[in-house]
């Protein structure tokens, strides 16, 4: 009888679990607050908590002096360090192209035999939701917009003369490095940075039996150390940074959510709209914080994939088509051609380029690395690391290019053709209004009204799934590795996210607490940088 | 007037089970049955267990224990959830439904204010379940 009840039926297989003294949840502390239980790591959950709530004290009580010292502090971090950002993103492509090429490529995650867990559909959907899904719908239209007529990467000059007038002979070298210089920052650097972390959280919790938090990463640097004060610290900025993250793009998500809904159906645009918002987006993930993971996260992050095709088809389609799919292979062969140039990283000329922006950009995914990372890693067991590395660096980064092709193709035709009439050369070149960008250039496609509804609830529904997941990583990482701690703290943390963006919205502080989260990228880049020591050796140490 | 009596067992609490466990134990003998425990992990590396297959072992174990302590017999059968903290009920109801349990025994929580907002786990699976539940307090 035991046979037929097993309910796991195939064995997953050899794998060479580290052996290490620590049992996982050695460290927490149970027990329950009136009728909330809970299960909490001691001390990551405390000063993690404590630490937010000291920032978020800190922004609003000395707000001027805040934004000043974080305001001033990014700028510096990456005209500073922008060769040591570019350098590392560099690092981490090649790193992640050996690992298709190389042998380490045919270990699977979770051992030999381990079968895996979601169907590519549902992985896809997921990745892609929590890794970028909402800086698509802001940046799609604004940066290949602005790359061709701004920021003159690689020293491409505009083909707009200051007077206003195009210049015919620039025109098409700028069209091409528009799309070029946008898809660099959207294409394998991003991913390799989200690879790296995914894949080191992957390897040592599922083939090495370590725990699902950031720290089980650095174990074969630090030992037995990663469980004392090295992990805690490496936890707690992890939890940090993205709550951080998440509660801030959360309170200026509201905004632009709050722009566009005032540009689209004149709703007024002030703090009440964005708190109510808040709340809503809030309302919505903790319910499907509630539901889990197959039914909550994933649900919704299918949902958002077919929205955003659909959108995606529907600019495509209803656009000037051939036009497109010219600049999107055109984009492509300039992306390939200039791929050496834009991720060098010493002695450049385009300084606004690559510290406004490239600098700027890894910084940033450095920073989310650590909830996007750990997310990533959670769903993707039963993979090869091969198919791993070919499926969360290649293929993400084509849907980028195609999706940067559609809409900014679009953009950039409706900018060149008509620039007296177009909404998008108004809100991006002559005025600089980012949440504006995507509706504008909707404007200027038949059914506007409908698609630019899609476009808000896209937005709102990518916000509900970076929260809902963003608070069980952050969930996991305080309960010291476990996912089966009890419900009310994945409440805990998916309200303390809403209320923290709420706070800052209200009392100032939004820029100056993302301009830290920024800043962490830095320490988070030398953490990133020892991940892919740390998988050498995890790897070189697994049965094949 | 049963078939098979199955009982979800928490390995990372079992003093907290011993109630259950015994009436699942008495019950099994007075009527001849089998009693199957059913254990809940993940994949991910947890307290008890480092994979899954670990965890099986555990539970294997377990069971096997049970059956030489009350002379029963007995069975066991590990479900692999993603999430399980939300997902325990449908998971123990499908469990119960595969298994062909009629019985299902389990403890329960003390009953607290929170159970208005949010259904215990005893509670939905006796609403949900086409088995017969016995909830015993603990």
């Amino acid at each position: 009888m035991t046979d037929e009840t097993q309910g796991i039926p195939e064995p997953e297989g050899p794998v060479e679990l580290i052996d290490t003294e620590y049992e996982i949840g050695q460290d927490n502390v149970e027990g329950s607050v009136g009728p909330f239980g809970f299960d909490i790591h001691n001390p990551v959950f405390v000063i993690s908590g404590l630490t937010i709530v000291i920032f978020v004290f800190y922004a609003l009580v000395f707000r001027e002096q805040a934004t000043e010292a974080f305001g001033a502090l990014r700028p510096w971090l990456t005209s500073t360090f922008n060769w040591f950002f570019l350098g590392s993103a560099n690092i981490f492509v090649i790193f992640c192209l050996l690992l298709i090429v190389t042998p380490w490529g045919s270990v699977r995650l979770g051992g030999r035999d381990a079968t895996p867990d979601y169907t590519y559909a549902g992985w896809f959907a997921m990745l892609f939701a929590a890794g970028m899904g909402i800086g698509l719908m802001f940046f799609g239209v604004l940066e290949p917009v602005y790359h061709m007529a701004i920021s003159e990467p690689l020293g491409v000059p505009s083909p707009f003369a200051e007077d206003g007038t195009i210049i015919e002979e620039n025109v098409e070298a700028a069209k091409r490095m528009g799309l070029a210089a946008t898809i660099y920052h959207w294409g394998l650097h991003p991913w390799a940075i989200y690879a790296v972390v995914a894949l080191a959280l992957a390897l040592f919790s599922f083939n090495k039996g370590l725990p699902l938090t950031i720290r089980s990463a650095f174990y074969p640097i630090f030992g037995e150390r990663v469980w004392g004060w090295t992990g805690h610290i490496i936890d707690t900025l992890a939890v940090f940074a993205t709550l951080f993250g998440l509660a801030t793009s959360l309170g200026f998500g509201a905004q632009q959510a709050n722009a566009g809904l005032e540009h689209v159906f004149g709703l007024p645009n002030n703090v009440e709209v964005q708190v109510v918002l808040i709340t809503l987006i809030t309302a919505v993930a903790l319910v499907s914080v509630l539901r889990g993971l197959d039914g909550g996260v994933k649900v919704l992050s299918e949902i958002n994939m077919v929205l955003a095709a659909l959108l995606l088809l529907f600019v495509l389609l209803v656009g000037p088509t051939l036009l497109i799919l010219s600049d999107f292979v055109a984009g492509l062969v300039t992306y390939a051609q200039d791929l050496v140039a834009l991720s060098y990283p010493l002695n450049r000329e385009d300084t606004g380029y690559m510290n406004g922006w490239t600098a700027f950009y890894w910084a940033w995914w450095i920073s989310w690395s650590p909830f996007v990372g750990m997310f990533i890693a959670r769903v993707s067991r039963g993979r090869t690391v091969r198919e791993f590395v070919i499926c969360v660096l290649i293929i993400p980064s084509l849907v980028c290019v195609l999706w940067m092709a559609v809409f900014g193709g679009v953009a950039i035709d409706q900018v060149l053709s008509d620039p007296a009439n177009s909404a998008v050369k108004a809100q991006v070149i002559d005025s600089y209004n980012p949440p504006i960008s995507l509706f504008a250039m909707l404007e200027g496609l038949p059914l506007a009204g409908i698609t630019s509804t899609l476009g808000i609830v896209l937005v709102i529904v990518f916000f509900v799934t970076s929260s809902d997941s963003g608070s069980l990583v952050i969930d996991t990482i305080t309960a010291g590795g476990k996912v089966d701690a009890p419900v009310p703290q994945r409440v805990f943390w998916c309200t303390f996210e809403g209320a923290v963006a709420i706070v800052l919205l209200l009392g100032g502080g939004l820029s100056a607490l993302q301009a830290m989260v920024i800043s962490t990228g830095l320490p988070f880049t030398v953490v990133l940088l020892l991940m892919c020591v740390a998988i050498g050796k995890g790897l070189a140490s697994e049965p094949r | 007037m049963f078939t098979r009596i199955m009982v979800p067992v928490d390995l990372t609490h079992i003093d907290r089970l011993q109630k259950a466990l015994r009436c699942a134990a008495d019950l099994a003998k007075l009527y001849s049955l089998p009693v199957i425990y059913v254990g809940v992990t993940t994949a991910l590396p947890g307290k008890l267990a480092h994979t899954p297959e670990e965890y099986t072992d555990l539970l294997a174990a377990f069971s096997a224990e049970q059956g030489a302590d009350e002379g029963i017999e007995t069975g066991f059968h590990a479900i692999l959830s993603h999430d399980p903290a939300v997902e325990l009920d449908p998971a123990l109801i499908r469990a119960a439904a595969e298994l062909q349990a009629d019985l299902i025994v389990m403890a329960s929580h003390i009953p607290n204010l929170m159970d208005y907002v949010w259904p215990s786990n005893g509670g939905t699976i006796a609403s949900h379940a086409k088995a017969s539940v016995f909830v015993v307090r603990v």
